[in-house]
């Protein structure tokens, strides 16, 4: 009996599974196994690494692809099942190819309320058909107080117009910083008893959050 | 600004954004490390008394006191773990994010302290991947502190050591849970396990570990800087302290503020946060993050800590208050809120695998106009069947909000359902005509 419809992959099931890689038969770049060795030193067991392992084998590879999961699973010396096992499992880890910049827009709840699902639309439209974006719907990314917002390669923006979304295109295209007034790393606090002191080198205030709704 | 909000005593926001606060130069300037230099004076058992005396709970969301979890870890020379909770997760909070960005140095302290305090050698921080910013920020104070000689061998010459590695996830919401962050950190699926035994006594690697968010390992400088008792004095009976609050969705000023546990709830909707856009008025609210059953207008007054918002049939838990103006349908919040939850549902147990997802069909359902009311009993039967069935309480979070959803909306989901019904049906029938229309043009023609 063959796996269920649907599970593509799982049909070959005639195929023994995957062995641990040998080292000798599999090249592993040479930074990525120093990374992926540097990780597993820090754990009291190695196999803890597999996380920081993968995304370090998707940084290089753009995804967590078979090739990909082949080296991490040489250096780690664990069968590539386990890994992909893994590289499944979270939202972060690629299993399919895609772009590589990451555009990650938060369609949760409290984005949701101010606006999220439109602003999703609008990114992915204005990227569609652009190979380099990998833009996607996202869960709370843990920034609700600029809602909504966007995780641009790791870096947090909002709150975000629908006005700025060429803005944010163009400067990711550029390679430029994205939208530099409205990233999380310049707003302040916004408990006004929080700061005793004002700090001018924050630029931003909490003021200039956005209206609301 | 209120009497209330002017004597609001800033214990983890205090300067919060002064510049260079993430270096140690900056932090020790501000008494930064003090707490933990003291502590290496005391006993470990003081410092633990210190933080049973403090009431300290919980603020990851379980609300659990702190002292007694750390005094659950056997005694003795076993190999034991801390864990720091950094997995923030739970939609609408994000206090962790601003304390791990802008006040690394404070969490290192608190992780320091409850290592001695608890004779751990090996720390981890479980950082969600997301957090790139806030996990660069602290590996950057990391190395900061284990060239200065305060992470590692021999901390300050106090005989204790301790390494402490920065963990980043991959962007997995039942991470947060404490079995599957473990699961997590051994390099595995996300899975939660079965309970008992609990961490304290099996966890990471096996071995005896202490779980704690990172508000709540922020917290322990202070309190051993200003002795559990005099922490104990901020708050109310059972729920002590300061929290840092997240407010989120339809307000003015959304965002993190730090509160006396027992606040009315209004004071910091309305008082802190500016309450909805002008000419709306809160329709609901999620006192605790998303998996809160929600509270209503009525209960505004409701004291903002551990017991009142229990008694008033939610929860704090993280901490974090999700506003819904009069604008929103309810409908559109429940089928958010529990399209989350089965996109997060690790699968394992079947109630909360298949009830998050027939939740979602169903409110999918309504929005269709193919539901009628027998839908909603349907609905609160299928959540009262999930709660408590499954090996982890992420079934239970969705169960809980869209239940009490079902419960209070019960007349706008019924005229939801109506009107849907009645749009779906004269959709049809224009259907149906424009198709006779069709049928009589080629009799016709």
């Amino acid at each position: 009996m063959s796996a269920a419809s649907g599970w593509d992959r799982a049909t070959e099931a005639h195929k023994p599974p995957a062995e641990i890689p040998s080292p000798e038969e599999v090249e592993v770049p040479q930074a990525l196994r120093q990374e992926i060795e540097g990780h597993m030193a820090l754990y009291p067991d190695p196999t803890s690494a597999a996380l920081p392992a993968l995304a370090a084998a998707q940084r290089l590879h753009g995804w967590c692809s078979p090739q990909a999961i082949e080296q991490v699973a040489c250096v780690m010396q664990v069968t590539p099942a386990s890994l992909e096992a893994v590289a499944t499992f979270y939202d972060m880890l690629e299993t399919k190819p895609v772009g590589r910049h990451s555009v990650y827009v938060c369609t949760n709840i409290s984005c949701s309320l101010r606006g999220a699902d439109a602003l999703f639309e609008a990114i992915r439209d204005a990227a569609a058909g652009d190979a380099d974006l990998n833009v996607r719907p996202f869960e709370c990314l843990g920034a609700c107080d600029i809602a909504p917002m966007a995780s641009v390669d790791g870096v947090y923006v909002g709150p975000l117009d629908i006005e700025d979304v060429p803005a944010l295109l163009e400067d990711l295209r550029a390679g430029r910083p994205v939208l530099p007034d409205k990233q999380l790393a310049r707003m302040l606090v916004a408990d006004p008893l929080a700061n005793a002191r004002e700090y001018p080198s924050h630029p931003v205030q909490t003021a200039d959050r956005g209206d609301s709704g | 600004m209120s009497a209330v909000t002017a004597e609001r005593r800033m214990l983890l926001l205090a300067d919060i954004d002064e510049p260079g606060l993430a270096t140690r130069e900056v932090y020790e300037r501000r008494g930064g490390y003090q707490a933990l230099r003291k502590a290496l004076t005391m006993e470990p058992d003081q410092v633990l008394a210190e933080l049973e005396a403090s009431g300290l709970r919980g603020r990851g969301g379980a609300g659990f006191a702190m002292g007694k979890k750390v005094s659950f870890l056997p005694k003795g020379a076993a190999r034991k773990y801390l864990v720091c909770n950094a997995d923030e997760s739970e939609p609408g909070t994000f206090k962790d994010r601003e304390l791990m960005q802008k006040s690394p140095h404070m969490l290192i302290e608190g992780i320091a302290i409850a290592t001695y305090a608890a004779g751990i050698a090996e720390a981890f921080i479980y950082i969600r991947g997301e957090y790139v910013l806030q996990a660069d920020t602290l590996d950057r104070a990391l190395a900061e502190v284990r060239d200065a000689g305060y992470v590692g061998e021999d901390v300050l010459g106090s005989g204790h050591s301790f390494s402490l590695v920065v963990h980043r996830g991959a962007g997995a919401y039942i991470c947060g849970e404490e079995t599957g962050l473990l699961d997590s950190l051994e390099g595995k699926r996300g899975n939660p396990r079965l309970k008992p035994p609990f961490p304290a006594i099996n966890g990471l690697y096996q071995g005896p570990t202490l779980i704690n968010n990172v508000e709540t390992l922020s917290t322990v400088p202070a309190i051993v800087k200003m002795g559990g008792e005099s922490y104990a004095a901020i708050g109310t009976e059972t729920s002590k302290g300061t929290k840092v609050v997240s407010i989120s969705g339809h307000v003015q000023r959304p965002g993190n503020y730090e509160i006396e546990l027992g606040t009315c709830s209004r004071e910091i909707i309305y008082g802190l946060a500016g309450g909805p856009p002008e000419g709306h008025e809160v329709k609901c609210w999620f006192p605790g993050g998303s998996s809160a059953p929600v509270l209503t207008a009525e209960d505004l007054y409701v004291p903002y800590d551990f017991d009142s918002l229990a008694k008033a049939g939610s929860m704090l838990g993280s901490g974090a208050i999700i506003v819904v103006d009069d604008s929103t349908p309810i409908l559109d919040v429940a089928l958010k809120v529990a399209k989350f939850y089965r996109h997060e549902s690790c699968g394992k147990c079947t109630p909360c695998r298949e009830g998050t997802n027939w939740t979602v069909k169903m409110l999918e359902r309504i929005a269709a106009g193919e539901a009628t009311p027998m839908d909603l009993d349907i609905m609160a039967s299928v959540c009262s069947n999930i709660i408590g069935n499954c090996l982890c309480v992420l079934g239970d979070a969705m169960a809980m909000p869209i239940g009490s959803m079902i419960a209070k909306f019960r007349d706008e989901l019924e005229q939801t359902i109506e009107r849907a019904r009645l749009r779906a049906e004269g959709a049809l029938a224009h259907e149906l005509a424009s198709d006779v229309a069709l049928d009589v043009q080629k009799v016709l023609f």
